[in-house]
Parts: C-alpha cells; sequence; structure tokens
C-alpha cells in the first residue's frame, strides 16, 4: 500500500514533473492566464496520463520495443481525441480559449515520459496511480501559476470580482504584465525557486 | 500577392514566436539551449522539418480531412477532421523518420549533425503546434509552406539567442535555488517581453 501512496505523493513536491524534470511546460504556461482554463487543463492531462499509462502498462508484455513509440503515440492520440471532443462537448466557450492547447497534450512530455520510465516497467494499477500522481503535479504548478496570474492581473478568480478593479469603481489597479505570456515564466522561475529553497537537495550543479 | 506572403513570413518569425510567443516547444527549448552550437543544430531541424510538415499536413487536411473531400470516392458527407490530431502526429513521425533515412544516406555530415534532434522533434510541441495553428487559420498550400518555414526560423532563432545568453550566464553568481531551470526561466521571461516590442507592427 505504500508504494500507492508514493507513487502518488512524490510527484507534487519531490519529483515534480514540471519544476524537477522539466517536462510538459509548453502547455503550462499558454493557458494559465485564467484560473478557469488552467483547471480544465489539468484535469484533461490527468485524466490522458492516467489512462495513457494504464492502457501502456497493460500492453507492455505483447509489444515488440522496436515499435512501441509508434504503439504509446497511437494510444496517447485516441485518448487526447476523446478528452478534446469531451471539452467541445461539455465547455465549448472554454474549449475556444484552449484552441489548440489541448491537441497538444499528445506531445506533452509528461504524457510520453511516464509512459516510456514508469508504465513500461510496471503493472497496470500502480502506473495508473503513478499518472494520477505526475497530473496532480503538473496540476499543481498549473493552478499556482493561473491563481497568481488570474487575480493579479484582473482581480478576479473564476471569473467573480475578488480585488474591485479601478476602472469599476473599486481601489485595485489591475497589473497587465499577469495577462502577458512572460508573467507565466517569472511565476514559474519564482515557484521553482521557493521550492528548492524548502528543499535544498534539487538544486542543479552548474 | 507577394507583399501578403513577406507579411506573413515576418509576422511567423517575430510577432508570433513560436517559443516566446505560444510557449510551444519549450521542453527541448529549455533542455537543448545549454551550448550554441546543439542550439543551432536543433534549430536548423526544426526549420527543416516545419517547412516539410506543415505543407504536408496542409495537403492531407484539404484532400482528405475535410468534409467532402472525400467526395470523389462517393462519399461527399464524410467529415473526418475529427482525426486530425491522430493523422498529424502520425505524418510527423513518418516525415522525421523518412527525412531521417534520406539525410544517412544522401548527405551523411549533416546526419550525424542533425542526428540526435531528429527523433526528438517528433514529440517538439512547436512542430504539432505549427500544423494545428495552419488549420485553425485556415491557410492555403502557399501560405502554410511560409508560415512553416517562418514559424520554424522564429524557433531556431529563439533557441540560439537563449543559448548564447546561457553561455555567458555561465560567469554570474545566480543564487543557488534559481541555478539551472529557475534562472533559465527567468531568463526567457524577459527575452518574451523583448520579443513583444514586434507585436504593434504592422505590415
Amino acid at each position: 500500500m505504500n508504494s500507492y501512496k508514493k507513487v502518488i505523493l512524490d510527484p507534487i513536491f519531490n519529483d515534480n514533473p514540471i519544476m524537477y524534470q522539466i517536462l510538459g511546460i509548453c502547455s503550462a504556461l499558454a493557458v494559465t492566464s485564467k484560473l478557469e482554463t488552467s483547471i480544465v487543463m489539468a484535469l484533461a492531462v490527468t485524466f490522458v496520463v492516467a489512462f495513457s499509462n494504464f492502457a501502456v502498462s497493460i500492453v507492455r508484455n505483447y509489444v515488440a520495443s522496436s515499435i512501441r513509440i509508434l504503439v504509446e503515440m497511437t494510444i496517447i492520440a485516441s485518448l487526447v481525441i476523446i478528452a478534446d471532443q469531451i471539452i467541445k462537448a461539455f465547455a465549448f466557450d472554454i474549449s475556444k480559449q484552449l484552441s489548440v492547447y489541448v491537441g497538444l497534450i499528445i506531445t506533452n512530455c509528461i504524457v510520453m515520459g511516464r509512459a516510456e520510465a514508469f508504465a513500461l516497467k510496471n503493472p497496470p494499477l500502480l502506473s495508473f496511480m503513478d499518472g494520477i500522481g505526475n497530473g496532480l503535479g503538473y496540476s499543481f504548478v498549473l493552478l499556482a501559476v493561473g491563481f497568481v496570474r488570474e487575480l493579479f492581473g484582473s482581480g478576479k478568480l473564476l471569473g467573480m470580482t475578488v480585488f474591485p478593479v479601478n476602472t469599476a469603481g473599486g481601489w485595485y489597479v489591475p497589473n497587465g504584465l499577469f495577462l502577458l505570456p512572460p508573467s507565466a515564466f517569472f511565476l514559474i522561475g519564482l515557484l521553482i525557486w521557493a521550492i528548492r529553497t524548502w528543499k535544498p537537495e534539487q538544486v542543479e550543479e552548474e | 500577392m507577394f507583399e501578403h506572403y513577406l507579411s506573413l513570413f515576418i509576422k511567423s518569425i517575430f510577432i508570433e514566436n513560436m517559443a516566446l510567443a505560444f510557449f510551444l516547444g519549450m521542453c527541448t527549448f529549455v533542455a537543448m539551449s545549454k551550448r550554441v552550437e546543439t542550439a543551432i543544430g536543433l534549430g536548423i531541424a526544426v526549420v527543416v522539418v516545419q517547412a516539410i510538415t506543415v505543407p504536408v499536413n496542409n495537403l492531407i487536411y484539404h484532400y482528405v480531412l475535410v468534409k467532402g473531400a472525400l467526395s470523389w470516392a462517393g462519399l461527399p458527407d464524410l467529415d473526418l477532421t475529427f482525426l486530425g490530431l491522430i493523422t498529424y502526429i502520425g505524418v510527423i513521425a513518418a516525415m522525421v523518420q523518412i527525412l531521417e533515412m534520406a539525410l544517412d544516406k544522401y548527405v551523411p555530415s549533416l546526419y550525424n549533425a542533425l542526428g540526435i534532434f531528429l527523433p526528438l522533434i517528433t514529440v517538439n510541441c512547436a512542430i504539432l503546434g505549427g500544423s494545428l495553428f495552419m488549420v485553425e487559420r485556415d491557410y492555403t498550400f502557399p501560405e502554410s509552406l511560409v508560415y512553416g518555414v517562418g514559424s520554424g526560423l522564429g524557433f531556431a532563432i529563439a533557441v540560439i539567442a537563449l543559448a548564447g545568453i546561457r553561455e555567458k550566464m555561465k560567469y554570474s553568481n545566480v543564487p543557488p535555488g534559481l541555478r539551472g531551470l529557475g534562472i533559465t526561466f527567468i531568463t526567457v521571461g524577459l527575452m518574451a517581453i523583448a520579443f513583444m516590442v514586434f507585436s504593434g507592427i504592422q505590415l
């Protein structure tokens, strides 16, 4: 039972896919200008990682290693199409805002990386848990960045006003930089700094 | 007509830079930018692959996937666009494989230089992203050719510039927690702000 707990909890702080393994940053940055899109994206990625790990792990003993990447790609692409169609069906406005980034989950290195590094060597249930754990690690960074960007960029959270902005008669002057792409880089850089100050063993030697 | 393509070209390099405006291909962008030499190799590989895959996917989209494209085969109502993602990634993987074999046979020196980057590029979001943007913006075939080359060049410029900065940064005293990944992100953020200067340009 301990190993299940470990594979779920480890990727959140100790071995975070974004901050420690540098995987899957691409989409993490572009969709985080609002908390809502961050949540949808986090759910979609967690879903895809968990089920692709599960599926890859089931077929791992039947697929020759020379064609495994092709098989993994097909599994991942099918799952992403499912996620994409579900988002389009139930949250059309958000799917418009996410634009191509849902499709880009296919090339999100987390999914492929976990399939290669974990699912090919471990039984299905454990791989599924690993997928959930890594999805949560990704979600943690995404939600943290999305929270800060929406709160300080437009004074809102999930579309509801938290800080009344000055254009609507409030006191808060929104910081436009947080709505622009570069702020995501700064926030992730600072987040990495914070985590590594807390856990010094992650510091890189140069 | 020429002006239209030129403006699309400039736009795809500077204003809508793949790496710095859309955050595509970030994993390779950060991981491969430690040295200028490797960055140049990666940059060239991206330009080549992008210039091939975007137009090819454009043809496939217009002649196979889009609704009514297969009417010559007696299937006028068939809409295969939902298969888009899996098709594009298949085309990209196949193209990279073919390119690798062709380079190995005919230009071994280039193959040795680009060798390790080509497989990496299959899972580079910038490449798939290029094809998806091409579909979303409904480019024609010549436009997709220009866009493919331009967006590839944009990525190459960004990765080479970042590698140059990181080489210089070796001499600076960075706080321990920021070393490596952290300071790279902040550098990329500053570069992205610099590239935003281009955003007001109307061609």
